[in-house]
């Protein structure tokens, strides 16, 4: 049975749809509301606050930290500075992604790692010979996301640490009411956002403060259904949806790379050795085979396949997270793994992963859909990631 | 003028019944004859005392092959499944190890062991699973003979090593799954002490082996691969106990045709010129048949009813050679209440889960690997286990019928009690036996005896003689690495045959072995069809 986040005696008050998700064993709020788009629409308009706490998040610490760091990581993590973060993924020994997260650096031999799985195993097992400690700090620190346009304003009226002054992906500390925080400019929406990182025994505290002084400025508590819609529009891979943990795949194909995963950008093949190095310097000679690419459904077959049955455009609100078939002329050729309508771009959007000469943009593909009982195919194109990328984000 | 059958089948277990139903369905007359009152072998539920009903012998369900379900349609016939949910572990200390159908769950209950443990875990199981895959098919499969070039054996052989090859990564483990210590082969992952007794003591039931034995790996394997609704490791109690499964494969059986006569023991197998004839019952009435098959273990069959005489020497001290020694006994409880384990006093304030939810999956007295090597020591020197493993289930929670309103059945699996004690002989150790299952269960559940309103004890020499199993072994021979596969049960008749002609073996003395499996019944009757019976 899943348990309550430090959040939960908040949480739980709101919830009155009493729409719950299970995430790593803790209950989660899907959506406060009836329907999303309130809690979407608070994402990219107000401030959204979603209480990430479930994440798992480990401290390294010590004159080997940095080594650490380097040998699992994909990234070259010496070129991030104190009080920076990264995203990066790290991979098994065969180059293949286990997972994807962010690496906060807090000094020259400290770091927090936030990671969606467990992986303190596998921090522990490439530690050896190394002078850290690792400690599991996944249940002492609490996490909420606050996201959306209003976020900056709101923290600057509660928060004593420079907001103006952070920079994306950078980290501030500092207090909120009297409780010592992190503030990360970090998210998983894809907007103007932050993540703010609570001593798990003074969480409601903050969240009250939050809410209170978040009021004039549009916070709405908002479920990870909302934001499931907003990190597909910001082009951002879900582990165990859009790929499978190398960790976790039963069999080798069901395992992807960093290319594969269009993560390429982030394995520095020239930092030295580390995890994965060896497999991924071949692939990358190579090529990836497949590709995580972006995918849009064109509007106009789609509502004629439909008005043929006499039928209006069936358009998922929520992210739709069973994979479907993507085809070419000889058969099928990849998969759509989410998918969602997108309110604000007026767009049937999804992420797929199609093999690499399908995966130009503007290439056409077709999407397998359900019409009327119906197994039919859909045009659609392959398109750049993100599908969406506001300016704020990074201003 | 008595019928003449195509087939008779010794035994009504649920092997001896799975091998009816499929020759059944083949079109076959089979008369099926069972020593006891009722069918289901060593897989029965019986009402022992007044309006509590026991799963006296086997208890849970998970090796049941799902064709054999599928194809005999067995929910048809009255199989229904409950769930068993997790493994409660009590720590002397009066601290418990709780291992939950969900994963995230048991993520945090061993996380108060051991981080390391807690995300080992799934990698363990992964592991697991592939070992699992590796082998799955060879419980639908005959084993092939790696001395036989016979075309159809090297086509089984070549299927065998494509399995191999699908699972190459995986061939090391199993090599090591295969030779290891099951104590060996969890510290190769673990540290906790809960977690590694829990997980050791698979590698021991039903074998007389101790958790630091080599060989013992196997037979965790054996106990990890079960599968229900497509899940491995996932363990069920049948609605209405053991013998609903029974009756619902005798049901399907008859369903196909085929008779199945109780309370008609036998007394030898017609042996006529190296081939066999039928059955002589005891009282002398001969029941003849084109073909006779023994779903009875080895020992019994060939020594037994065939009878040396007719079999070379070779093959009789092979079978005499066949290792089933018994190690293990069963307590059954009539209980008024639910017991109350001193580690869940007050868990529910602790943790917001009642009590009782802890208790409706297995609950293991395996505290860690020295307590179960110890109880072992005892058995190596002929005695039961001063502390013994035990592994428990209170069938009631799911399934209510099984006892009178409020009150409730516990079965206890104990081991070590070995066949052959040094001292004295089981009548008369029988009930020393009990009192030391309770009095050390009574350590980890302080009310136990209180709630106590009826008791059997059931020692290996009661399976002997009141189920027929030689010695006690409840595998019909044990799952060591020199009697499984192609050497199950000898070597060069693993393959349901025997050394008379007409004459054949689906016992789960037969591959892939023991456990509510179904898998050698139905193996045993594809052979017999296709060898055109």
């Amino acid at each position: 049975m899943a348990v309550g986040t430090p959040f939960h005696p908040r949480t739980s008050a709101l919830n009155k749809s009493l729409n719950w998700r299970h995430w790593s064993g803790y209950f989660t709020a899907g959506c406060y509301h009836d329907f999303i788009q309130p809690e979407y629409a608070a994402i990219r308009n107000k401030a959204a606050l979603i209480d990430v706490s479930p994440l798992y998040k480990y401290s390294v610490e010590g004159p080997g930290a940095t080594a650490l760091m380097q040998r699992v990581f994909t990234r070259d993590v010496s070129k991030c500075s104190p009080m920076q973060a990264i995203y990066t993924p790290w991979c098994d020994s065969g180059g293949q992604v286990m997972q994807e997260g962010t690496v906060f650096r807090l000094d020259d031999d400290s770091y927090q790692v936030n990671a969606a799985e467990p992986t303190m195993r596998w921090l522990r097992l490439n530690s050896a010979g190394l002078d850290l400690t690792i400690a599991d700090r996944s249940a002492a620190v609490a996490a909420l996301a606050l996201q959306g346009p209003t976020s900056r304003r709101i923290l600057n009226a509660c928060f004593d640490g420079d907001v103006d002054g952070l920079r994306f992906f950078h980290l501030v500390a500092g207090t909120i009411g009297s409780v010592p925080v992190t503030v990360s400019r970090t998210g998983y929406t894809g907007d103007l956002g932050y993540e703010v990182w609570i001593p798990a025994d003074r969480a409601i505290a903050v969240w009250d403060a939050l809410l209170d002084v978040g009021q004039p400025h549009g916070i709405t508590p908002c479920g990870i259904l909302a934001m499931d819609v907003a990190r597909v529009e910001a082009g951002f891979i879900l582990i165990d949806v859009d790929y499978i943990s190398a960790e976790r795949a039963l069999i080798p194909e069901h395992t992807s790379s960093p290319y594969e995963l269009g993560l390429g950008w982030a394995v520095k093949l020239d930092k030295g050795n580390f995890v994965g190095r060896d497999a991924l310097v071949a692939e990358s000679a190579r090529g990836a085979g497949r590709r995580v690419v972006g995918i849009c459904i064109d509007w106009e077959p789609l509502e004629e396949i439909h008005a043929a049955d006499n039928l209006m455009p069936d358009l998922p609100q929520l992210a739709c997270r069973e994979p479907v078939p993507v085809y070419a002329a000889e058969g099928q050729v990849g998969r759509v793994t989410t998918r969602c309508w997108s309110t604000l771009l007026k767009k049937y959007i999804g992420i797929a992963t199609v093999e690499a000469c399908y995966a130009s943009p503007g290439t056409a593909v077709e999407m397998e859909l359900t019409v009327n009982f119906r197994r039919r195919r859909v045009p659609a194109a392959v398109v750049q990631l993100p599908h969406f990328r506001p300016p704020r984000m990074r201003e | 003028m008595t019928k003449r059958y195509d087939a008779v089948v010794i035994g009504a277990g649920h092997n001896g019944l799975v091998c009816a139903a499929y020759l059944a369905r083949a079109g076959k007359s089979v008369l099926v004859l069972e020593r006891r009152h009722l069918v289901g072998g060593a897989t029965v539920t019986e009402e022992v005392f007044p309006g509590f009903k026991f799963s006296v012998c086997s208890y849970v369900v998970s090796l049941m092959r799902p064709r054999i379900i599928s194809e005999l349609d067995l929910p048809r016939f009255g199989f229904e499944l409950l769930p068993l949910d997790g493994t409660l572990s009590p720590t002397p200390d009066g601290d418990y190890l709780m291992r939950w159908h969900d994963a995230e769950e048991t993520r945090r209950e061993l996380a108060r062991f051991s981080t390391a443990d807690a995300e080992a875990y799934e990698q363990f199981g992964k592991l697991m699973y592939h070992l699992a895959m590796t082998v799955r098919p060879m419980l639908s499969a005959t084993p092939p003979d790696p001395s036989s070039l016979a075309p159809a054996n090297l086509a089984a052989l070549a299927s065998v090593g494509k399995t191999f090859g699908r699972n190459a990564d995986h061939l090391y483990d199993l090599a090591k799954l295969m030779t290891m210590s099951s104590a060996d082969f969890v510290e190769e992952w673990f540290e906790s002490e809960p977690l590694l007794g829990s997980l050791s003591a698979s590698g021991i039931i039903g074998t007389f082996l101790g958790p630091r034995s080599p060989g013992s790996a196997y037979v965790m394997l054996h106990h990890y691969m079960g599968e229900i609704d497509g899940q491995f490791r996932a363990w069920g109690l049948p609605r209405g106990g053991m013998g609903a499964v029974a009756e619902s494969i005798a049901g399907a059986a008859r369903s196909f045709g085929a008779e199945i006569r109780t309370a008609a023991p036998i007394e030898r197998i017609l042996v006529e010129n190296g081939t066999a004839r039928g059955v002589v019952l005891e009282g002398g009435e001969e029941v003849r048949a084109d073909t006779v098959v023994s779903s009875l273990d080895p020992k019994r069959t060939f020594l037994g009813l065939v009878g040396a005489e007719h079999l070379d020497d070779e093959f009789v001290s092979a079978i005499k050679r066949y290792k089933i020694r018994g190690s293990s006994g069963k307590v059954n409880l009539a209980l008024d209440a639910l017991p109350r384990p001193t580690c869940l006093e007050g868990i529910e304030h602790k943790t917001g889960f009642p009590a009782e939810s802890y208790l409706r999956g297995a609950i293991s007295i395996s505290p860690d690997i020295d307590y179960l090597e110890r109880a072992y020591r005892d058995a190596k020197y002929g005695r039961f286990s001063r502390r013994p493993y035990m592994d428990i289930v209170l069938p009631t929670l799911a399934d209510p019928s099984m006892a009178p309103p409020g009150k409730h059945v516990m079965s206890i699996f104990v081991q070590y009690a070995p066949y052959e004690l040094a001292e004295g002989t089981w009548e008369q150790q029988r009930e020393a036996f009990g009192d030391t299952v309770i009095d050390t269960l009574a350590d980890y559940i302080p009310n136990l005896k209180d709630i106590i309103l009826h008791r059997q004890v059931i020692t290996p020499w009661d399976l002997e003689q009141k189920f027929g199993l030689t010695q006690g072994n409840i595998f019909h021979g044990e799952l060591s690495l020199e009697q499984l596969f192609f050497l199950r049960p000898v070597a060069g008749w693993a393959d349901y045959r025997t050394p008379l002609k007409k004459m054949y073996q689906c016992g789960s003395g037969t591959h892939p072995g023991g456990g509510v499996m179904g898998a050698p019944g139905r193996l045993a009757a594809q052979k017999i069809l296709a060898e055109g019976a």
